[in-house]
């Protein structure tokens, strides 16, 4: 399984902060499709969005291990 | 060095972390809650960040200054939770020999944490609350995402 997470108006969509899916063996690309299928967002809502795996930014091609932690990052506005 | 915070930021403890007997400057960015934007008035915000990466990033961030600009020494706390108009958001404290540098690096460090730095602002406006993703109504990536 793979740990997913939420933030800000995202998490205020999908209405949870934290999901486990199992993912892992899979690439970001399709862990994004099938989160927008299953929540009916609307498409490309996670296509261009952020992720981060890890901790550490990654890209649609990456490929999550088990226990991999991915977090979606909409567009950030700290400061 | 790098703190997340949900209390009051002291502003003199930020300094006091980069103060030494080397440095001939330190400056301060200070960020805080403004009340109009474009007209629009904001009654209060909310951060919420993924502390554990956001505070990766601003080592990450405090690095690179610390790398771009040798012999200035950075410390950065953010404010989390529910702020009210004028309260303090970030500080930013950089001490180096001389004032150039502390001016550049601090200037290139608030730029990156608008760009890299997990924490989302939450406006609640007079007429209703929003999630804002460009704060200086850009696109948040024009090149598609952070320069990392």
């Amino acid at each position: 399984m793979i740990t997913v997470l939420f933030f800000a108006g995202l998490e205020e969509q999908i209405g949870q902060q934290r999901l486990a899916l199992p993912f892992a063996g899979k690439a970001i690309f399709q862990l994004k499709a099938h989160i927008e299928e299953v929540y009916e967002l609307e498409n490309d809502t996670l296509q261009g969005m952020m992720v981060a795996v890890n901790e550490e930014f990654a890209t649609n091609d990456t490929v999550l291990v088990e226990q991999d932690t991915v977090a979606f990052i909409p567009p950030v506005s700290g400061g | 060095m790098y703190e997340l915070t949900k209390e009051p930021i002291q502003v003199q403890a930020a300094i006091d972390q980069v103060l030494d007997r080397n440095c001939g400057a330190i400056t301060t960015f200070i960020g805080t809650v403004r009340e109009l934007t474009h007209g629009k008035k904001t009654i209060r915000l909310e951060y919420h960040a993924y502390e554990s990466m956001a505070i990766k990033m601003l080592h990450k961030i405090g690095k690179e200054v610390e790398e771009r600009w040798p012999g200035t020494t950075i410390a950065i706390t953010h404010r989390l939770g529910v702020l009210d108009i004028s309260d303090i958001a970030i500080v930013i404290a950089v001490s180096s020999p001389h004032r150039k540098a502390a001016y550049e690096g601090n200037e290139y460090a608030i730029e990156r944490i608008k760009e890299l730095v997990p924490i989302w602002k939450k406006e609640h406006w007079e007429d209703g609350t929003e999630w804002v993703g460009d704060q200086l109504e850009q696109q948040a990536y024009p090149k598609g995402g952070p320069t990392l």
